[in-house]
């Protein structure tokens, strides 16, 4: 149980997403302007990981390992990561109308939002066992949904502050970024 | 028009500095010079085989399914770089780490298949590929060394600064790539901006 706690909390807040592993960051900048469109993105992609660490996990222990085609890794995650993206959104449309309204335009974005195949990747990579690549995803879910809250409020209150012209946009957003990635890594000695 | 063709991914829209796409291994990989010179090659190396493959079959691929046949060939000549590399630069591989395989997911070559290599002819999308994969490289290597010399006083490995001077920690935690970048696509913002202002005056 500690070990469980301890992947969901290095996955979350020390090891974060994006302040850490720099992953997901175009969605961080693209969609962290206002609060709302900020957590629609950080469920739905939460949403999509946990469903997707757990079918590409299935994928390299069930088939490509007994098989021996570690080669074929790369290409089946993101095939199977892009299809799973659309069969989420089919199903939405189909049969959950209110949740396809609330984020179902960030869907087709997710699939080549690098967190979901870093993510995947990570799982296979750091020997997670099921229970722990299940709880690895929904921390980094956690994690990425609560850095783009963070940032969302940030960049609210930013509109009314006076920026320079030259750092107006990208440039300011990723200063902040980087202030709050030192934030966050006042947590490293914890883990 | 080649070249204009060819630069224009160099500067009016390099990747990195105006077009603000492929962030994630810009940032993750750039606390030395080296690194970013690895990844950008083996983008560079990606985007052209891939836009060699779409521009030639692209009369083939049904429009409907153009996106998963792109990565497709985008994933498998990630898979083709990321053996090469483990093969001839084993440590650099270890550094790069899984933003090897994320290449297959960087917005750039994504974006350069769907938006020029499937519609352009083979010459034109090769240059096309050339200027953007280079672009990137430099942007990559510039922002590698800027942090290299703060961070550690190096560049490529050679010392530049001497033991006197106080390495900057901040350079080599991920506060660094987030702040130097912030300020590198500022100032790219100011030159760009003043050299409107020249031609306007001029003209």
């Amino acid at each position: 149980m500690a070990n469980l706690f301890a992947i969901f909390f290095a996955a979350a807040v020390v090891n974060n997403f994006v302040f850490y592993r720099f992953l997901g960051i175009c969605p961080f900048l693209g969609v962290s302007r206002k609060t709302n469109s900020a957590v629609g993105m950080g469920l739905a992609v939460s949403f999509v990981m946990v469903i997707a660490g757990i079918v590409t996990w299935m994928i390299q222990h069930w088939v490509l390992d007994p098989l021996g085609l570690p080669f074929l890794q790369y290409v089946s995650f993101i095939l199977v990561i892009a299809s799973l993206v659309q069969f989420i959104e089919m199903y939405m449309k189909r049969y959950r109308e209110k949740m396809y309204k609330a984020f179902g335009i960030y869907l087709p974005l997710i699939t080549t939002n690098c967190a979901i195949l870093g993510l995947a990747l990570l799982n296979i990579l750091n020997n997670y066992n099921f229970i722990e690549s299940l709880v690895f995803s929904i921390g980094a879910g956690a994690g990425f949904t609560l850095a783009l809250i963070i940032m969302s409020g940030i960049r609210e209150r930013l509109e009314l502050a006076d920026v320079p012209e030259a750092l107006k946009g990208i440039p300011i957003a990723l200063i902040v970024a980087g202030l709050l990635a030192l934030a966050f890594g006042g947590f490293s000695g914890m883990i | 028009m080649y070249v204009q063709n060819f630069l224009k991914g160099l500067w009016k829209q390099n990747p990195i500095f105006r077009l603000i796409l492929g962030m994630c291994p810009t940032l993750a990989v750039t606390n030395a010079a080296i690194n970013g010179l690895a990844m950008g090659l083996a983008t560079l190396f990606v985007l052209v085989s891939s836009a060699l493959i779409v521009s030639l079959i692209r009369n083939w691929i049904p429009s409907k399914v153009r996106i998963p046949s792109f990565i497709v060939i985008i994933a498998t000549f990630v898979t083709i770089a990321d053996y090469i590399l483990a093969a001839t630069v084993p440590p650099i591989h270890k550094v790069l780490g899984i933003y090897v395989p994320l290449i297959v997911v960087n917005c750039i070559i994504l974006g350069r298949m769907e938006a020029f290599a499937s519609k352009n002819s083979l010459i034109n999308s090769l240059i096309d590929a050339f200027g953007m994969g280079i672009g990137f490289t430099l942007g990559l290597i510039i922002l590698g060394s800027v942090r290299e010399i703060l961070g550690f006083g190096t560049l490529f490995g050679i010392t530049l600064l001497g033991s006197w001077y106080p390495q900057m920690l901040i350079m080599k935690l991920p506060t660094g790539a987030f702040v130097t970048l912030g300020l590198l696509i500022a100032l790219m913002n100011v030159i760009s901006r003043r050299k409107t202002a020249q031609v306007k005056e001029s003209g």
